[in-house]
Parts: C-alpha cells; structure tokens; sequence
C-alpha cells in the first residue's frame, strides 16, 4: 500500500479522477485505508504578476501527518494557505487550479469561506494567542460558530481543548489570566487548543515550532503526534529531522513546484529526485 | 557565483586585522554628543514648560478676581406706593414695576449732601444698572417683602469692582481715571461704614452673557459649548470610525479609494473658516437650519473633526498586528467577526486619541462659528442644540473686544474655564481610552 501512493507517477491517475469526487468515486477509495482528505490539482498562486506556485497536485491523506519541507520561497507556505483560504486575505493574490476536501472544491464560489476554515483549522508561525484570557481564546471559535447552548456547554469544550492540546494542567487554575501572559510553548499550545476548539478536520500547521525551544518543540511534536488519530495535519517545516519524526507523509518543494512527495521514509531515505536529494543531504536550501 | 567576484581588498597580501577604535578620546566624544543630545531635550522641555507656566501665570493673576465679586449692602425700602399702587400682588404688575428708585433712594439716604444732577448720576454708578432685577426677583420670590425696608447686597457697578479689587489705580491723575474724587469719596465712605463686600461670584458661573461686565457670565457659552461638543461628538465619531473601517477593511483598493484618501487628508488641512463658510451655504442657506445654533456649530465643527478621526482611526487600525486577524480568519471568523471581535479593541486607544485630538481642536475653535452667527450677543441660556447660543472661544473673544475694563477679567477667567472643561473632557477621553486598553 505504501508504494501506491509514494509513487510520484500515480499522479497522473489521481488526475484523471472526476472532479468534484463522486460519492462513488469516494467509496472506491475508502477501502484503500488511506482515504484522502485533500486532492489538490494544477494549482498555480500569483502575487500580482509573480508566480509563486506552479501547477502543485498533491494528495493529502485523512488522519496522517503530511510535511511539506523545502528552501525558504519554495511556496510550500503559500500552498498550505492555499488550502483554507487564507490568501484570500492577501491583496493581489490569486489561486487557479482545483483543491477539493472530501471532493468538494473549496474554491467554488458558492462555498462559504468562514466554514471552511472552520473545518480546517490554522496554527500560525509565531504563537498568535488573541490579547484576551485564556479561556477567552479557546471559547472564541466556539462562541462564534455557535457550538455550544450552555456555559456547562462552553466548560467543556474549553476544558476538553485544553486538555487535548496538552495544557489543561499547566493552566487550569488561571483560566482568566492573559492568554498572552503563557511561555512560548505554551501559547503555541494555546493557539492548537483554540484551533482544534471548533473541531476542525484537518490542521493546517505553519512551521509551528519555528518560535519555540527544543523543549517545547518535544512537546508540539508528541501533541502533533498525539491529533494524529483524530486530525488531518499538514505542517510546514524547515526541520527536515522534525518532518522525518513527526510526519508519515512528506512533500518537497522548490522554487514553487512541488518536486516529490510520497512516503516520509522514503522521501529521507531513497529521494527519487537529485534536488530532493541535494536539500535532505544539507547541499542547498 | 560565477559572475560574482570578492572586491579586491587594496594591499590585501599586507592586510591588518581592523580592530574597534576603542580610544579614550573617541569615546568620550561619543558620550559627550550623547549628553548634548540629552541637554537640548532637557532644554526643549524646559522651554516649554516656562512658556505654558508663563502663559497659565498671566491668564490666572489676570482672570482669578472674576470670581470675585464686590456687592454693597443698602437699606432698600420696598415702598407698596410704588411698585404695587393697587395693592394687587398680582406677578405681572410685581414684573412691570421700577425697581430702580428703591436702590436710588437708598443711595441718596447715605449720601444726602449729594444734590446736583451730574453727580448724583454718577453716585448712582455705584450699584449696578441691573441691581434692579435682583430686586424684582426678590419680590416675586417673596410679595410680603413689599412695604418693609430690607438690608439688601447689591452688585457694585463695574468700575467701583474694578476699584475695589485694585485694577484702578488712586495715583493716577483725576482727569485720567474713570473714577473721579468724589466717587472715590463716596466708596470710601461706604466701605468705612462697613457696607463693602467682597464675595465669591457664582453669578459668573450661573448666568448669561451681559453688556454690564459685573454681571456678564460665562454659563451660556459653556452650555452652548457642550451642546456644540455633544452634537460633535455624536457625529464625528460614529461617521468618523464607520468610514475608516470600512475604507481600511472593506472597501478594495482602487483609484475611488485612493482619490477618497488623498481628499480627506487634504480636508484635514483645509482652513477652519472654509468649513465655516459652507456650514453657512449649506446649514443655514440651503437647509435653513437656525442661525447661532449649536446644532449648525456641532454640524461645522464635526465636517471640520471627520477628517481628523478617519485618519487616526484608520492609522490605528492599521497598527493592529496582522497575526491576530490571521488568527481570527484562521478559525472562521467573518471579516466583520474580525473587525468587530478584535481589531476594534485593539484600536480603541489610538481611535480614542485621535477623537480627542480632534475634538480639543474643535472646541477652541472660534473662526467657523462666526460665519454661522455663533458669534451673536445672546443673553439666555441655551436650553437645546437649536436655540440661539454661543460658546467659549467666541466669548472670550467676545469680551476681549469689549472695551470695559471690567471685561478684561473676565475674558481671562472665560479662559480658565474654557481650559477647565478641555482638561476635564480630555480627562474624560484618556478614561475611556484606558478603560479600553488591553494588555499584552
């Protein structure tokens, strides 16, 4: 099974599937145990007349962890915000192409952005944790979708993100402190317990330990680890050691095209192209 | 790297290690600009702290006696023949009746030796012209008061004030002083017998305008400019915010929007008189709206103010870190969400700072107001934003032009108070703004 997917050659049949995904066509796959949560095809991003990503296809499993590692403005970024929208925000940006979650593209016009993006959640690069309290950043995702009938309701959601997040102990006692008043590490955790609050699908992960020191990082990674068996995730990384510990599914990019993608150990292991090669053997990037 | 060359380093086959120049002297140069830069700030601060001091200094040693008042205690007789011939108690007749002879009377029964026309006039100036009213109010108050003789306090008149509190000299020669001897006389006398006061004046505070310096006041501007602030306030503001936000946030960049930006930055910098002369065209000559109203000077000052608020508002909007919006959209929040939710919060100092600004501005602001007839001697108090008012700046102003001496106390101590209430409004501002601010 791992071979049927790591095979960079497959792409091309995954193209030739109908988009959006039939129901039928959805049915096929599931047995293949690897269902994919992300189909991504042609998906070119321009920043004005700048191309920045050039015709990406990329399959993201359901319930894995996908690593996207390449040299700095490779556009392995753009393309994960590509996926919840979030260079709709960007003046000047435009996305061509087709991305569909669970067969359904997310750049048709009638789907509702603000759903999206509830249902795939963000972690940013540096801990952004809203200037509120702490039970105030997790309760918000909730608060505006509307998640909850009760403050009972509300506890326990906050409750449970937190302790899902891995932070409940650190800040039990001090939920009405500062969210922004936490270490580092902390307000990363923060800031995955406010994303994982509205339940999302999948999380989409930003170079989320960039900010962090290896302590902290040890302890995003076995979160991370942990919201495997629960969440799709896809993380940006310039740690290929990290994207070799946490990730099963790992894609390289360079110069905004994606070169290879495919099985973590084997993208670090046998790199069917020589710049995969050169980037993991520290030649360049 | 190939069309990449390291520059030649002259002499490199002999090059030396450069090392800091960490010489005595160097340095102590360095620390020297360092003090001399501390010391020209020190210098900057100083300056202007002498000049705002010298400034409270000679606006207070000039307007503080304003508070003060000398009255002059007369035995008045309330005589019924007089003021009620028919005995009928009735208000109107108490209202129509000349109260005018009773203070005369009295001042004549303490100074019976004064007979002649001229001088007994000028014994007279001694209470004010309007200590009549004073006496009516009393009576409508209290009809029973009609036929008894009361020890009344009367407001002296201005220049007796004026004499009384210093500001006329005695030395000067007679010819050159408002005051003759004899009046000087006849004040003296009165004081002597124990008949002077010198009182706190709460008129100041509590009344109207007036052409009698002595009982002039100051409470009609400032409620004409409260209600002009409020009025102001109440539509700089909102407007103000809802349309930076939605230029910041919503509205898409394009040549509307640039032409809209670069034409309120020019507004802002357009002469307050300009915004005068179209509330004139506009309010008063196309709308029709009332002349001297604070509802046409809130409406000019807020025309005048929005440009100040759109700007501060969408600069502070533009300071809030684009990471909490990214977080915000990252966990679905609409765009209004995260205008509303968070960057609004977080602008709310800087919106508030730039309100104040604006507003401080616009309540000194007296050229605008005069193309809209603020400008207008009105003696009643302003009860709501369309009756006929003025404000502080346009009094003082006012009085500044008046050629009384009295009235230059006065227009001192309208300062004052017009500084009070920017203090307190400001005082009020920087509350709410910290009330808002949040910790990070």
């Amino acid at each position: 099974m791992n071979d049927a997917t790591s095979n960079t050659v497959m792409r091309s049949g995954h193209h030739g599937m109908a988009l959006p995904m039939t129901a039928a066509g959805k049915e096929r796959r599931a047995p293949a145990s690897e269902a994919t949560k992300i189909h991504s095809k042609d998906v070119c991003v321009f920043y004005g007349q700048k191309q920045a990503l050039f015709n990406v296809a990329l399959d993201i499993p359901e319930r894995q962890v996908t690593a996207l590692i390449g040299p700095s403005g490779c556009g392995k970024s753009t393309y994960l915000r590509c996926l919840n929208r979030m260079n709709d925000v960007i003046e000047g940006c435009r996305v061509t192409g087709t991305i569909a979650l669970d067969g359904e593209n997310i750049y048709e016009t009638k789907l509702d952005v603000v759903m999206l993006r509830a249902r795939i959640g963000m972690v940013f690069q540096k801990p952004n944790p809203f200037p509120k309290s702490i039970y105030d950043n997790v309760a918000y995702g909730p608060r505006i979708h509307g998640m909850s009938q009760s403050k009972a309701d509300l506890d326990e959601i906050v409750h449970g993100s937190l302790e899902r997040a891995g932070l409940w102990n650190e800040v039990k006692d001090r939920l009405d402190s500062p969210g922004t008043g936490l270490s580092g590490g902390q307000q990363q955790r923060l800031c995955i317990a406010r994303a994982i609050a509205v339940s999302p699908e999948v999380i989409l992960m930003d170079e989320p330990c960039s900010a962090l020191d290896p302590i902290a990082t040890a302890k995003i990674e076995e979160l991370i680890d942990e919201l495997r068996e629960n969440y799709t995730i896809i993380i940006v990384t310039h740690s290929m050691q990290q994207a070799a510990r946490v990730s099963q599914k790992t894609a390289f990019f360079h110069l905004g095209n994606l070169v290879e993608w495919g099985e973590t150990e084997q993208i670090f292991t046998s790199p069917r192209d020589e710049r995969t090669q050169g980037y993991i053997t520290g030649r360049f990037g | 790297m190939t069309d990449f060359t390291m520059p030649s380093i002259p002499g490199s086959a002999t090059a030396r290690l450069r090392k800091p120049d960490l010489s005595p002297g160097r340095i102590s140069r360095r620390y020297a600009a360092e003090r001399r830069f501390r010391l020209y700030g020190v210098l900057a601060v100083g300056l202007a702290i002498v000049m705002l001091a010298l400034l409270l200094i000679s606006i207070v040693s000039k307007g503080y006696s304003a508070f003060m008042q000398t009255r002059i205690n007369l035995d008045i007789t309330f005589d019924a023949q007089e003021l009620d011939p028919q005995n009928t108690r009735d208000p109107a007749v108490l209202k129509a009746a000349n109260y005018t002879p009773p203070i005369r009377k009295a001042l004549s029964a303490q100074f019976p030796d004064v007979t002649e026309r001229t001088d007994r006039r000028r014994l007279y100036d001694i209470i004010s012209n309007g200590a009549d009213r004073q006496l009516m109010k009393m009576v409508l108050a209290n009809p029973a008061i009609i036929g008894t003789t009361q020890s009344v306090s009367l407001l002296a008149g201005d220049d007796f004030d004026m004499l009384n509190k210093g500001r006329i000299s005695r030395n000067v020669p007679e010819a050159e002083r408002v005051l003759s001897d004899k009046q000087l006389g006849w004040f003296d006398k009165l004081q002597s017998g124990g008949r002077v006061h010198y009182a706190f004046n709460l008129d100041f505070l509590t009344s109207g305008d007036s052409r009698e310096p002595e009982q002039a006041g100051i409470l009609g501007a400032l409620i004409g400019s409260l209600l002009t602030m409020i009025t102001t306030i109440v539509l700089a503001l909102p407007l103000g915010v809802m349309s930076a936000i939605y230029l910041e946030e919503f509205a898409p960049k394009n040549r509307i929007t640039d032409i809209i930006e670069v034409n309120i930055n020019n507004l802002a910098a357009v002469p307050s008189i300009v915004f005068g002369l179209l509330g004139l065209a506009v309010f008063l000559g196309f709308f029709g709206l009332p002349r001297s109203a604070p509802l046409v000077g809130g409406l000019v000052l807020s025309l005048m103010t929005l440009p100040t608020v759109i700007i501060a508002t969408r600069t502070a909007l533009k300071a809030v870190p684009p990471s909490i919006r990214e977080a915000a959209y990252g966990i679905g929040a609409s765009q209004l969400q995260v205008v509303l939710h968070h960057v609004l919060p977080l602008a709310t100092p800087g919106i508030m700072t730039g309100a104040i600004i604006g507003l401080a501005r616009a309540l000194g602001e007296s050229a605008p107001l005069l193309m809209i007839g603020m400008v207008a001697f009105i003696v009643d108090v302003p009860r709501s934003i369309v009756d006929p008012s003025t404000v502080l700046p346009v009094q003082v102003y006012l009085w500044a032009d008046s050629p009384e001496r009295a009235f230059i106390e006065r227009t001192s101590a309208g300062i004052m108070v017009l500084l009070v209430f920017l203090i307190l409004m400001n005082a009020a501002a920087i509350f709410v703004r910290r009330r808002f601010e949040r910790r990070w």
